[in-house]
């Protein structure tokens, strides 16, 4: 066999592979189904990958292509729903509240309690609060620091709603997108964020 | 913070309470068949205790699949012993509070032979490389309304959850560190906890539904997360928050 032909021979095989693969995630996670049990409201339905998990599962430090990437920041932003009545901002005393609290759709919670944040798991928030951990940027000083303009009210309230609309292997969890939190929650998490009077900003 | 913390628990763990019971439970002969476990192998030669964590998971012939030790002593339970593995994985944590599980003392006593010694999960033969190329898989694989992986919080180093210091397991010094530290007394449980509890718990925060105790998924972690750590010391059980 030429050397030409063996390179051509590969990249068929490689190509091959390519088009398989889905065919073979499917059947690995056969077994990932059988090694796994519903519990609560944690049913096997969320084994199953969406297109952005799928693609942002590879090994660490590999990065998505860039096709893949604009296609998913796309597909986010245009799933964003901004409030109809246009009030971004609630009440921060809640939203600290919701900041704070770490439970929320896991198999052990009771899904007729309203879900929590986890804000703090990752951020710093209130300069005060001293247990924060250090997975996200911190956002001491957010709303002091950036200001209550029209953009950047959109574009937190975007980043809380579905942060693969900036980011599209983002580690933060859709938080409007997946309907972790509720509208007014996110409202109230705004507030905490932004409010002058919220710790956040103090 | 809480390192210290742990240093200070360090001495006195109460799982050398739970070690003894394990102890006594290797010898005892029970079960429908009235046989001691110690004639198991676990991976170094029938009744070979010393060391056989540290080599743990691996494969084993006799039942064509890789292994972690608390699904090694299951299987064992039941060859041995005559006990239905069923029975024997059916509630495998305790409660918290609540006196240890055979499986968890077994579990103690078993890893506490291991201290001092260099970890070494074999990836010699094709089912363990297998296991290995799974886990990372599963190691990386994103899933579940919060779209967690493993990695999320697992492939970076000196970052916290909240106080808690993460590991990088993708590292072999934070895995290391990680697998050399299970299974460990936990304070805030009043309990002896497992590996196996540890992928349990795991899945859970990851809102994914419930890990099954031994299942390929939890030994494939296991593999990838021990054959990670070789190299590193055993020091289990341990103490932590």
């Amino acid at each position: 066999m030429s050397a030409r032909c063996l390179v051509a021979t590969l990249s068929l095989l490689v190509l091959v592979l390519a088009t398989l693969s889905p065919t073979t995630m499917a059947g690995d996670n056969e077994s990932l189904t059988a090694s796994y049990r519903a519990k609560g409201q944690a049913g096997l339905d969320r084994l199953q990958q969406s297109e952005m998990q799928q693609a942002c599962s590879g090994p660490v430090g590999m990065e998505v292509a860039a096709d893949v990437a604009t296609k998913i920041q796309k597909a986010a932003m245009d799933g964003v729903v901004l409030p109809a009545d246009g009030k971004l901002l609630g009440q921060w005393e809640k939203g600290q509240k919701i900041a704070q609290t770490g439970t929320g759709m896991q198999s052990s919670d009771d899904p007729a309690t309203p879900n929590g944040g986890n804000c703090y798991a990752c951020h710093q928030l209130a300069p005060e609060e001293i247990s924060f951990g250090t997975l996200g940027p911190s956002l001491a000083g957010y709303g002091k620091i950036r200001g209550q303009s029209e953009a950047m009210l959109k574009y937190t309230w975007t980043r809380i709603w579905n942060s693969h609309a900036y980011s599209a292997c983002s580690h933060m969890p859709r938080f409007g997108d997946a309907k972790i939190l509720t509208e007014e929650q996110i409202r109230d998490v705004m507030a905490f964020l932004f409010d002058p009077a919220s710790p956040v900003n103090k | 913070m809480f390192s210290q913390y742990r240093e200070m628990l360090g001495e006195g763990n109460p799982a050398e309470l739970v070690e003894m019971q394990g102890e006594e439970l290797w010898s005892a002969a029970r079960g429908p068949k009235n046989k001691p476990l110690s004639a198991c192998d676990l991976g170094l030669g029938a009744g070979v205790v010393a060391g056989a964590y540290a080599s743990l998971p691996r494969y084993f012939k006799d039942a064509g699949r890789v292994m972690d030790l608390e699904t090694r002593l299951a299987w064992c339970m039941n060859d041995i012993q005559g006990l239905s593995e069923s029975a024997v994985t059916a509630r495998p944590f305790s409660v918290q509070g609540q006196t240890a599980t055979d499986l968890e003392a077994l579990t103690a006593w078993i890893a506490g032979q291991s201290r001092g010694k260099v970890i070494s999960v074999p990836q010699k033969h094709a089912k363990e490389q297998a296991a290995f190329a799974e886990g990372k898989r599963l190691f990386n694989y994103r899933a579940g309304p919060y779209d967690f992986s493993c990695a999320g919080c697992h492939s970076q180093s000196s970052k916290r959850i909240r106080l808690t210091v993460l590991p990088n397991l993708t590292t072999q010094e934070g895995a290391a560190n990680a697998y050399r530290s299970w299974p460990a007394y936990r304070v805030s449980q009043g309990a002896l906890r497992t590996m196996q509890w540890r992928m349990v718990d795991c899945a859970r925060q990851q809102r994914l539904p419930e890990l099954i105790f031994g299942s390929p998924a939890a030994v494939s972690l296991l593999t990838y997360l021990g054959a990670t750590a070789n190299g590193g010391i055993m020091d289990a059980p341990g103490i932590k928050r």
